[in-house]
């Protein structure tokens, strides 16, 4: 028997009874398999190709795209290469996606703290929302929203006027906005940098007063401040332009939102937001019954209760699913392509259809929402970091 | 034990990876193409003809109150098959929109579209396509509102035109502006249907489109009469049935049966009256039919492979009047859809 354990002879039996022998082979074999089954489709993929005679490859991005586009934020005219076009796609998803998160964040969390009102009517609509929004696919909303809201509006000549400062019409909303694109951006800027900095302030304030119980007057001074040179940029700085409605139908000056845009928006953050009160809802639920009755012990008034006792906590649970919402949404956004919304989906198909390279297109879409959707993990998990338990 | 069986599988998995890395010409139905055979043997195989159509445009191709396609396009696609398989009707339609059509086609999911496709050189060279004779000469025209006030191309600054993606006439459309340095704002649609809908409540003072099918497509609308097309070609549109790159014997059958229907005009043969040239003393269509030669047998087809197509579907006369011309709700003229010889653009290479 050659079960001396100096002996170096190689037992096979031994190791076809080793588990740890099994473990590793079928890793390996896995894997093997996976990437046969990827050489086999890239291989059919490129000899498919051969014989259309076409090659892999991303030149045809340089050639002039030949299509116009409807809205763009950045210049573009329709000789500008096909690159071009889908960076102008890209800037349009943008837009949506930023504004889709803004408000999808506000309207589910308002939407799945009205589930826990008192107010019997508030806490209906609530739950009717949720429970009908949900239940309908995003195209069909999407689709509802473009042809029977917004298309419902009447045509330019007999446009709708909304106290002088805005303008509704089936070709889309025109609001007040500032002069030019610059000051426009300062004045997000600013917006921003002041809610930054007010929270700051707030925080350095409060615990200057937990800790000495009395206090705070240059924190609150300061936070006046900001808040008055805010109103003094966003008032005067801006230089804003009211659109104004002209003679037989149509509107010049101030920023006109098209209406496919302000459909594809309002679908997206109807049906996201439903989602997002859901759990909202699970998280505030999550909180335990005795923090709601120590609470109210203490004294706190029900508004109280909810903002700094049981929603800070529900907030430990409600980031990560919200993570996956905010992707959904990124998602999501490439079907307002189906009312018209040029977005990078839009003019992703339109370029493959016109230069008969669908597989590099989808390459570069796949990698654009990728892209997309790692940048809003990173900054999801940073964000959830900060809210999770500080073991002390 | 039961590991054993797992590994079994494993490696019966990889071998069968291994063993389908070594077939060519799979497509996407995973019908392994026969070497050297191409589309034309797995049609046959199949007894059946996949034609991609778009299936919303009367006249074109359009599902009627029975349920069953019928129009132009959908004619070709039944001669296609009358001619490959003896039968009219064994032909599958599937709905393509503008934007899937190519892929659908190169990715073998049809094996032919017959779905107003317009004959440019990108497309028959970067794309990968192969382009049967033109089945219908048209143009790109430009619908409005009658009561609109718009009356040509420079009124539309300002104003927006609905249009579908994936096109020949977004492009042309673009172009057209440009050139007259109108500032315009195009709506960009997917689907054909959101199109014309959007159009139709007023998002898009114009709509633009094959004259065709602008003129099929306003059939449908629900005031007819408040449209008119503008008096403007932006373009020549020639639409036909197309098939993919490098397999000619298919292309050369989906080639010859569309100049057959042209072919068979110009000789006067028709449905009705295939049967008195039972016995034609004319070589030119002895051969033609399949009396005398070997026309069809080179091609691979039976060699009456016309008689079948003419007594099921008919010359491309008929086809065109049954569909769009006087026997037709459109009524539409032929001019440049008339034959060669009475002033058109039909013209057949010779039967020879």
């Amino acid at each position: 028997m050659a079960h001396d354990s100096g002996s170096k002879t190689f037992d096979v039996k031994a190791m076809l009874r080793d588990e740890r022998f099994w473990k590793i082979a079928f890793q390996v074999i896995t894997l093997i398999v996976v990437l046969l089954l990827l050489s086999f489709f890239l291989g059919n993929l490129n000899r498919n190709l051969i014989q259309q005679g076409r090659a892999f490859g991303f030149s045809f991005l340089r050639n002039p795209a030949g299509f116009s586009i409807g809205e763009s934020l950045i210049q573009y005219r329709p000789n500008d290469p096909y690159w071009q076009a889908l960076m102008v796609g890209l800037g349009n998803t943008l837009t949506l996606v930023v504004g889709g998160i803004v408000l999808t964040t506000l309207l589910g969390v308002v939407a799945g703290v009205a589930s826990f009102s008192k107010n019997w009517l508030l806490q209906k609509l609530s739950r009717l929302y949720v429970g009908l929004v949900q239940n309908i696919p995003l195209l069909l909303q999407l689709f509802f929203w473009y042809f029977a809201i917004f298309g419902a509006l009447p045509r330019p000549e007999a446009q709708i006027g909304v106290l002088g400062l805005a303008f509704l019409n089936n070709r889309g909303v025109y609001i007040p906005w500032a002069s030019s694109a610059l000051l426009a951006i300062l004045g997000i800027a600013a917006t921003v940098g002041a809610a930054i900095a007010a929270l700051y302030l707030w925080r350095w304030r409060t615990k200057i007063r937990i800790e000495t119980g009395v206090g705070g007057r240059p924190q609150s001074i300061a936070l006046a401040v900001v808040g008055l040179a805010w109103l003094a940029i966003i008032t005067v700085g801006m230089n804003w332009t009211i659109p104004q409605g002209i003679e037989g139908g149509g509107v010049t000056g101030g920023l006109r939102l098209s209406r496919e845009y302000v459909a594809a928006l309002t679908a997206l953050v109807f049906y996201t937001s439903a989602f997002v009160a859901e759990i909202v809802r699970a998280g505030i639920q999550s909180v335990s019954k005795g923090q709601w009755e120590a609470a109210r012990t203490l004294g706190l008034n029900a508004g109280m209760v909810m903002r700094l006792v049981v929603f800070p906590q529900a907030l430990r649970v409600i980031i990560p699913p919200m993570n996956s919402q905010y992707m959904n949404l990124t998602k999501n956004s490439s079907l307002a392509f189906a009312i018209a919304f040029p977005e990078i989906y839009s003019i992703a198909t339109t370029t493959y259809n016109q230069t008969g390279r669908p597989v590099e297109v989808f390459v570069v879409m796949m990698a654009t929402y990728l892209t997309l959707c790692l940048v809003i993990t990173v900054v999801m998990n940073q964000f959830n970091r900060s809210v999770q338990f500080k073991e002390r | 034990m039961r590991k054993w069986g797992f590994l079994a599988a494993a490696l019966g998995l990889t071998l069968a990876a291994c063993g389908g890395g070594t077939t060519t010409n799979t497509t996407a139905d995973g019908e392994a193409a026969p070497a050297g055979g191409g589309r034309l043997d797995v049609v046959k195989g199949r007894g059946q003809l996949i034609c991609g159509v778009d299936g919303g445009i009367p006249g074109f191709s359009f599902v009627d109150e029975s349920g069953a396609y019928t129009g132009l396009d959908v004619d070709i696609c039944k001669a296609v098959a009358a001619a490959v398989l003896g039968d009219a009707e064994a032909v599958e339609y599937r709905r393509l929109d503008s934007t899937e059509r190519f892929t659908a086609l190169s990715g073998g999911e049809v094996d032919m579209l017959s779905r107003n496709t317009t004959w440019t050189i990108s497309r028959d060279t970067s794309v990968g396509l192969e382009f049967a004779p033109t089945t219908f000469f048209d143009g790109q025209g430009m619908m409005v509102r009658t009561d609109s006030g718009i009356a040509d191309l420079e009124d539309f600054a300002g104003k927006a035109v609905c249009v579908e993606t994936g096109t020949t006439t977004e492009l042309n459309l673009t172009d057209q502006m440009r050139q007259l340095g109108v500032d315009f704002e195009p709506v960009v649609f997917q689907d054909a249907d959101a199109a014309y809908a959007a159009y139709d409540e007023g998002r898009c003072e114009g709509m633009t489109s094959d004259k065709s099918q602008l003129v099929a497509r306003r059939s449908t609308l629900p005031n007819p009469d408040e449209h008119t097309l503008l008096e403007v070609t932006m373009s020549k549109e020639p639409l036909g049935p197309v098939t993919t790159n490098n397999d000619s014997s298919w292309y050369d059958v989906v080639k010859w049966v569309t100049y057959g229907l042209i072919q068979a005009e110009e000789f006067g043969i028709t449905s009705e009256n295939i049967a008195t040239f039972e016995a034609t003393e004319n070589p030119d269509i002895a051969r033609f039919l399949g009396k005398e030669g070997t026309l069809g047998t080179d091609m691979g087809l039976p060699n009456d492979f016309m008689v079948k197509v003419i007594t099921q579907v008919g010359n491309y006369g008929e086809v065109f009047e049954r569909n769009v011309g006087a026997d037709s709700e459109f009524g539409l003229e032929r001019d440049q859809n008339a034959l060669w010889s009475e002033g058109g653009l039909m013209y057949s290479p010779p039967f020879r």
